[in-house]
């Protein structure tokens, strides 16, 4: 995936694989180190909606340069962890930080993406007026855009090769367009750190293969990449790292070793189902837009 | 026809509801474009009854009307804003609750002060051709610093509205934007009041942003269709009603919905709606 050459990638490997054979969390052997060294830090936090608690006991630590999956069940918490490092929810108890600040405060260096359901597709802004709104941040209050600006844009549209849709409006776009242009808004803001909600959701596997090469490289280029998703085929051959949520972290390391059969049952319950070798999940197709290729729903004609 | 136009304009009453219509035309089709595309128009609905006993309260008080009218309109706004956020009361529910208590409470006021013969005719259905020059004031510097606020904000305003998530995450204080939002809302519906009065001033605010997005996709020019509908509307509803004499804020409102209609009917996006929502559902990814 990486070239042995490439400083950022697999910088710390040890200590998580020495974790990962049993499922228990366990404590990272010095915690101020992996505080000092990680992109986003937490340790023993803990939230939820009004008094039902939807996170329990998060410990993780990222570091720069990580291209990190966060995968599990509907429900699991996916998003609300993302939530909680994009500053968008507080935490009922522990302490996070997000590039050495508290969360929400380090905005210019972070870029989060919500999932496709949650965006207005009929609201009358063109392309470019969505990827330009992740200048904003650097631009800050009563600034209009110049011509710097409008170059990130045009730079960031070509990456996802949509600069010829620059003046449409989004609701006329695919889902898989869709996708290319808010990564597009997250990449022209130039951050440290990326934070992606179902950003290969439903998509088509060009799209899939053309978003996950960018978020590669970014993290090649030492930049932290964390993404929810549902496919677990995705997390497994791009992703380096993956960790598995419900409710709480149930394991976290190298895809590879993450995505073991004991590890994803202890993550999706019952639900799970390994046929040759290849895992399934049962109980996850409501949240696609359209089902992606990749995935297969099988009902109980089979248990492992 | 010149004659017919230049007419009415003889008279400094007429000329004075002129600038009026005009400018609560503006002011009201800048803010309704942000109104209509939160989906809150409902909100509005609510804070023009709830100005209601303040415009009462400040004829007892001897007050001048805008600010009765803008306690009771922007203390109701910023009310309705805590409650949906934070009770856990359904947000129709709660306005439902606020609107109809606060109007009965001017109601309430207006009753007690019966020897005073206030027309509430005019309260509820405005008379934009009594506007004074005091109210072509207050008008200007109302409407002044509505429209200055939104300039100022109009990023973070069009940010928030859109992706109220991502505008969060960046930095966009989003929450406290939506209550100098309400608050902009409710001085909006208080200069509206003398021109087309409570009970109709969510036209105002609404038909006119509703037709320009029938019309148009990108933002910038959905809010400049939206002046242009508004102010046409306000200024040719106002000589249809004097030619007519008949009441200058329902003729206003009236024209604004023919106008709304027709282009429903005839617009060349009318059937986009359909084509729309096939993307949404099952429109393919690019392959």
């Amino acid at each position: 995936m990486t070239s042995p050459f490439d400083p950022h990638g697999h910088p710390h490997d040890h200590p998580t694989e020495r974790r990962l054979p049993s499922i228990e969390r366990e404590t990272v052997a010095d915690p101020d180190h992996a505080r000092q060294h990680a992109s986003v830090w937490l340790s023993d936090v803990s939230v939820g909606y009004d008094t039902r608690p939807a996170l329990e006991s998060i410990d993780l630590a990222v570091e720069p340069g990580e291209l990190l999956a966060i995968v599990g069940p509907n429900g699991a918490g996916k998003s609300t962890l993302l939530k909680l490092m994009a500053g968008l929810l507080v935490p009922w108890a522990g302490r996070i930080e997000i590039l050495g600040a508290a969360p929400g405060t380090a905005v210019r260096r972070v870029a989060y993406v919500p999932q496709a359901e949650q965006v207005d597709w009929a609201f009358p802004v063109t392309v470019g007026d969505v990827v330009m709104m992740g200048r904003y941040p650097a631009l800050g209050p009563l600034r209009r855009p110049a011509a710097a600006d409008r170059d990130a844009v045009a730079g960031a549209l070509a990456q996802v090769k949509m600069a010829e849709f620059a003046g449409t409006q989004i609701g006329r776009l695919s889902g898989g367009q869709r996708r290319r242009v808010f990564l597009a808004r997250a990449l022209a803001a130039g951050p440290e750190l990326y934070l992606l909600d179902e950003p290969v959701t439903g998509v088509d596997p060009t799209t899939q293969e053309d978003l996950m090469d960018l978020l590669e490289a970014e993290a090649r280029r030492g930049k932290t990449v964390i993404a929810t998703t549902h496919d677990l085929a995705c997390a497994a051959q791009r992703f380096q790292k993956v960790a598995t949520v419900n409710r709480r972290i149930i394991a976290h390391g190298p895809s590879s070793l993450v995505l073991d059969p004991a590890i994803l049952a202890a993550t999706y319950g019952g639900h799970l189902l390994v046929l040759g070798g290849q895992t399934v999940v049962l109980d996850d197709a409501h949240h696609h837009d359209q089902p992606s290729g990749r995935e297969a729903h099988f009902h109980e004609d089979g248990r492992r | 026809m010149i004659e017919a136009l230049a007419e009415p304009l003889r008279y400094d009453f007429f000329l004075r509801a002129l600038v009026a219509a005009a400018l609560v035309g503006t002011v009201c089709a800048v803010v309704g474009t942000f109104v209509v595309l939160k989906g809150i128009a409902f909100i509005g609905d609510a804070v023009a009854h709830a100005a209601f006993p303040g415009v009462v309260a400040a004829f007892i008080l001897e007050v001048p009307f805008y600010l009765g009218a803008a306690v009771a309109a922007v203390g109701t706004s910023l009310a309705i804003g805590f409650v949906t956020r934070r009770a856990r009361i359904r947000a129709d529910t709660a306005i439902g609750v606020l609107f109809a208590g606060t109007f009965a409470f001017g109601i309430f006021l207006y009753s007690t002060i019966q020897g005073y013969v206030a027309d509430l005719f005019s309260f509820l259905f405005g008379y934009l051709l009594s506007t004074s020059v005091g109210d072509l004031l207050a008008l200007t510097v109302l409407g002044g610093l509505v429209l200055a606020t939104v300039g100022l904000l109009w990023k973070e305003l069009l940010y928030a509205t859109f992706d109220p998530l991502g505008a969060a995450a960046s930095g966009i204080r989003v929450e406290w934007l939506e209550y100098l939002f309400l608050a902009l809302v409710a001085l909006t519906i208080v200069i509206s009041l003398q021109a087309v009065g409570i009970i109709l001033v969510v036209a105002m605010l609404v038909t006119p942003a509703a037709t320009a997005q029938l019309l148009t996709v990108r933002f910038g020019r959905v809010m400049a269709l939206a002046v242009t509908l508004s102010v046409g509307s306000a200024v040719s509803g106002l000589y249809l009603s004097f030619w007519l004499d008949v009441a200058s804020g329902a003729t206003i409102v009236i024209v604004q919905t023919l106008v709304f209609l027709a282009v429903l009917g005839l617009g060349p996006r009318t059937g986009l709606l359909g084509r729309r929502r096939g993307a949404v559902d099952g429109g393919p990814a690019t392959t």
